[in-house]
């Protein structure tokens, strides 16, 4: 499994498209810090950019590289070789590569900046591991979905439609139903709504490390207190762990069964 | 010729009074008097007393219908050791300079203060430094009186069991002015105080509220900064106050307000700067406000509007980089937004004439609902909030018709 994850790694760290995610988050973080002089507010909107992008690139590239190397998997599983282990590897080597892309283009400028010396380190690292985590998850479920459809259109569309559903339509469900059912109490709905979905956990999870939290309200105290404790802290990560282990037990599920 | 008899009489009387009055010196050794309640019960009225250095340790100091002119000096203490209040006065044409108070007594039941007047008038409060106040200077029913360039401090670590560092009740034309109050309950606060003037004072890390007015009409307070207090200010069920000039700022928090307008009449606010507070604004029940050349900077909400508002006007002000501009309960009420600069404007001047063509609305879609739903302020910053509001603004539904800034201006008011 090491060998095809470290030839996936380094096939990737060759192409192109690793350096313009590198250099894109490169250009962004410094370009942010340039303009915002305070690192609380440049890590608030990297977290927009962050929390959009992340899943989107995750997915488009997951779907991408594997149909890119169809090819090359074929020739890997007529060795004597266990599927579980080339698919696997080709998941971590391109979850691995995205996730350093991102942690070297947002951390070098930040680092510069003077990162280690100022308070915000603590919410610029989770910021870093829920980006991480999203690279992970949304990674993992595009191989799924390319593991399950042979049509590449087909493929795409349900990669692009997963992430419409999950950053933007999800939230849109949330809305309406919290508008629609505004006479009960919602503090338990919304919580539940925002830690089954791992991007609106992220968000969460990085706005109430933020000052911006105390717009929140009541709902943010509910939400504080909820969060605020190591339990609900430990919750969160387990979820989103969750979120990572349950696509791949899936890949190999799918992948043992899989006629090519 | 009877008028020039009476005046050289009460130029005589003058003279007379002037050459009785004398100068008393307290001092723990080789003085006149030791301890200042002696002192002052020896003393007559126009007696200058000066208490030298030192650590006098009482407390009730009473003052009784005398007019004296108390002073101190660098190192003059008064330690009341948590027994009572520091001085007790009533008396008219009054003065009490460079003094220290320590460690006044706290009760859940009784006011006391280091300094406390009542039925006093034409009194002088300066340079009185008080520290572990319950409560600082409390006055009731005076008149004419001024207290400035106090440092008043508190130890308490709840709203019950710590007082206001000046407090007035019942009184009127008193100037409060270069004074510096932390750490304490409300910083000023006034019930019944009328034409009253607070000026250049500051106001830091007090757990309720920098400055309150209750039930006080006809004040004004100018350049005065609140900083990191529960609320900045609160003005309730008051008329006629003039707000010019002062800084509100970092009242940062879930219940926090820059500035708490609830059932207020007739007021001026005009060049104030609000600054990272959660709320800049929250009116409630205001009616016939001017809000002038305020500059609105980071904060969340900017203004938040409840209901009963009527006939404010919100003109040439600058609203930069809110989370929320505005917030909006009901309907508009005669209220009007113009000539304001919006910092997320993003119309365009055509004819140049530094007015925006198409005009700004400043409750967003997302604001809205979560004024009606609270909870969907979890969405905050989310993707789909985003389109949303763009959707709104391009096409308004939802949100207020006629709740617009119809003259947005396209540069930032300069004032």
């Amino acid at each position: 499994m090491f060998k095809i994850l470290k030839y996936s790694f380094y096939d990737l760290a060759r192409s192109r498209w690793s350096y313009v995610y590198f250099l894109f988050y490169l250009l962004l973080s410094s370009v942010l810090l340039f303009l915002n002089n305070d690192l609380s507010k440049a890590i608030i909107t990297l977290m927009n950019v962050v929390l959009i992008l992340v899943p989107l690139i995750g997915t488009i590239f997951g779907v991408m590289y594997y149909y890119n190397s169809q090819e090359f998997t074929t020739l890997l599983l007529a060795q004597p070789i266990k599927r579980s282990n080339v698919f696997l590897g080709q998941y971590l080597g391109v979850a691995c590569s995205l996730s350093i892309s991102l942690i070297l283009g947002l951390g070098i400028p930040f680092m510069l900046y003077g990162l280690l010396q100022s308070t915000a380190i603590f919410n610029f690292l989770i910021l870093l591991v829920v980006a991480t985590f999203l690279t992970f998850i949304f990674s993992a479920l595009a191989y799924n979905i390319a593991l399950s459809n042979q049509n590449k259109i087909k493929g795409f569309g349900y990669a692009i439609l997963l992430w419409l559903f999950m950053a933007v339509i999800y939230d849109g469900i949330v809305l309406i139903s919290l508008v629609l059912l505004q006479e009960y109490p919602l503090e338990g709905l919304s919580l539940t709504a925002m830690l089954v979905n791992p991007i609106d956990l992220a968000r969460t999870l990085i706005i109430l490390k933020l000052d911006i939290s105390a717009l929140l309200g009541y709902t943010g105290a509910v939400f504080k207190s909820f969060f605020g404790t190591s339990q609900g802290f430990f919750m969160s990560f387990l979820l989103l762990f969750v979120w990572v282990i349950l696509p791949i037990i899936r890949i190999f599920v799918v992948s043992r069964k899989k006629d090519f | 010729m009877s008028i020039c008899r009476y005046l050289s009489f009460s130029i005589f009387c003058f003279v007379i009074q002037f050459a009785m009055a004398e100068t008393i010196n307290i001092c723990a050794t080789g003085c006149d008097f030791q301890s200042i309640q002696v002192a002052i019960d020896s003393a007559k009225s126009g007696d200058t007393l000066f208490i030298k250095k030192g650590v006098y340790k009482e407390f009730d100091i009473t003052i009784y219908k005398k007019s004296l002119y108390i002073s101190g000096e660098t190192g003059t203490v008064i330690d009341v050791e948590n027994k009572g209040y520091g001085f007790r006065v009533e008396a008219t044409d009054i003065s009490l300079k460079n003094i220290t108070i320590k460690n006044i007594l706290m009760s859940y039941t009784k006011e006391y203060a280091a300094v406390f007047l009542f039925k006093s008038y034409d009194f002088l409060l300066e340079n009185i430094t008080i520290e572990g106040a319950f409560f600082g200077i409390l006055v009731q029913k005076s008149k004419n009186g001024k207290i400035s360039n106090n440092v008043i401090s508190g130890e308490g670590t709840s709203e019950a069991n710590s007082g206001n560092a000046i407090h007035l009740w019942h009184s009127e034309h008193i100037k409060i002015e270069n004074n510096k109050v932390f750490m304490m309950r409300d910083g000023i606060y006034l019930e019944f105080g009328n034409f009253c003037e607070i000026n250049n004072n500051l106001s830091e890390n007090n757990m309720r509220y920098g400055l309150h007015f209750m039930f006080s009409n006809n004040n004004s307070y100018t350049a005065n900064v609140f900083n990191k207090n529960g609320a900045g200010v609160a003005v309730m069920f008051s008329k006629q106050i003039q707000m010019t000039r002062n800084t509100f700022k970092n009242n940062w928090g879930p219940t926090s307000y820059g500035l708490l307008l609830k059932e207020i009449n007739d007021a001026d606010i005009k060049h104030n700067i609000f600054e990272n507070n959660t709320i800049g604004v929250n009116a409630d029940g205001t009616n016939r406000i001017n809000f002038t050349e305020n500059n609105f900077f980071n904060n969340g909400y900017a203004v938040k509007v409840l209901g009963a508002c009527y006939t404010n006007t919100y003109t040439k002000n600058n609203f930069l980089y809110n989370t929320f501009n505005l917030s909006y309960s009901g309907s508009l009420n005669s209220n009007t937004f113009s000539e304001n600069y919006w910092s997320n404007y993003s119309g365009y001047d055509l004819n140049k004439d530094g007015i925006g063509d198409v005009p700004y609305r400043p409750v967003k879609l997302y604001s809205y609902l979560v004024n009606k739903t609270p909870e969907a302020i979890v969405l905050l910053r989310s993707l789909f909030i985003d389109i949303v509001d763009f959707s709104e603004k391009v096409s308004p539904v939802f949100t207020p018709e006629n709740l617009i800034d119809d003259k947005p201006l396209m540069k930032k008011v300069i004032w």
